[in-house]
């Protein structure tokens, strides 16, 4: 016999993506699902970014990049709460390892929850966690073709941080064919390129960051 | 492994819904845009399968290519390099959109029951 079936090989990973959205709507957080290729800085952009809010609004973190140079302390020590995943060697997070995460983690006052996924560009693109927004990190020290190679990845994101463009002298990168092939993918796609080195660009992620938030706590 | 884990539990699922002991072959789409090698997607569900009704079945990955509907003419046509351009209007600097390669479906399984041997 065969039997017609149509069934969306995801369906169990989107199912607990909806639930963990539900949680984080009521409480008000604002999700970030922080992606990139290894070496792309994530960790620099999670701790320049803790800075900058760190006056005015309480962060998160779930951390799920084990190859990653992740200080909890110094985090802890900006005021922001951090709880860690062992992913198995997974080659991605999942809906279900962030829901098991919040259970160590105190959402109550926190305004932005940023879950940093394990470091590449292909099998992340495809789980949802629940999040409101994808971010990808590039360096331009990784060239200027990802976006022809992880198409997908562009096309999902709200946000392309394009970091360590102090290095822009030294590499070769054409940082105009970096945002002309991601745009072609992902019209809506908001580009900043920033330094996290030399704080150049900074200022305009954090402040699409900061309307995001009140946005999510419906404040003007 | 997490995507073979879950055509599995797909799979198991239709089993006892249909009553099939054992299942033969089992038909999925995946679009050219999807996070799956289909040699390391057959490999790790041969793995995950074992000793369930579904070890000996055979996985069907069929690719589904990459539509993309030009913003300018409506036409369709099919990515080659993945940043190709419109065949009728050249260059698009925005505004595609994708029509499919994004698919991950199990489509249908085929197998025996109890008492049919078909
Ligand atoms: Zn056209």
């Amino acid at each position: 016999m065969k039997v017609p079936v149509v069934r969306n090989i995801l369906e169990v990973n989107e199912r607990l993506s909806q639930e963990n959205r539900k949680i984080f709507d009521a409480k008000k957080v604002l999700v970030l699902n922080l992606m990139s290729s290894p070496g792309a800085g994530k960790t620099s952009v999670l701790e320049r970014t803790a800075e900058a809010l760190q006056d005015r609004y309480k962060m998160a973190v779930i951390e799920g990049d084990i190859q990653s140079s992740f200080d909890a302390e110094r985090l802890q020590r900006k005021g922001v709460q951090a709880v860690q995943i062992n992913t198995d060697g997974a080659c991605h997070l999942d809906s279900n390892m962030i829901r098991m995460a919040m259970d160590s983690l105190q959402l109550e006052g926190v305004d932005v929850l940023v879950i940093e996924n394990v470091g590449n560009l292909v099998c992340p693109a495809e789980f949802n966690l629940g999040e409101h927004h994808k971010v990808t990190i590039l360096s331009v020290a990784e060239g200027d073709d990802k976006p022809i190679k992880y198409p997908l990845m562009f096309q999902i994101s709200s946000v392309l941080l394009v970091n360590k463009v102090d290095l822009l002298p030294y590499v070769d990168c054409d940082l105009h064919a970096i945002h002309q092939r991601a745009r072609q993918l992902n019209p809506t796609l908001e580009i900043f390129d920033i330094s996290c080195r030399t704080g150049e660009g900074l200022e305009a992620w954090i402040a699409w960051l900061e309307a995001r938030i009140r946005e999510r706590k419906n404040l003007p | 492994m997490a995507i073979a884990q879950s055509v599995l539990e797909i799979v198991l699922d239709e089993c006892r819904r249909h009553r099939m002991k054992t299942v033969d072959r089992i038909n999925v789409q995946v679009g050219a845009l999807a996070a799956v090698v289909p040699e390391a997607l057959t490999f790790c569900f041969q793995v995950v399968a074992q000793g369930t009704p579904a070890e000996n079945a055979a996985l069907d990955i069929e690719t589904v290519p990459v539509v993309m509907r030009c913003p300018l003419c409506g036409e369709l046509f099919e990515m080659e390099d993945r940043l190709d351009m419109c065949p009728q209007c050249g260059p698009v600097v925005s505004g595609l959109s994708l029509i499919s390669g994004r698919e991950m479906t199990v489509m249908s399984i085929e197998g025996r029951g109890s008492d049919d041997g078909a």
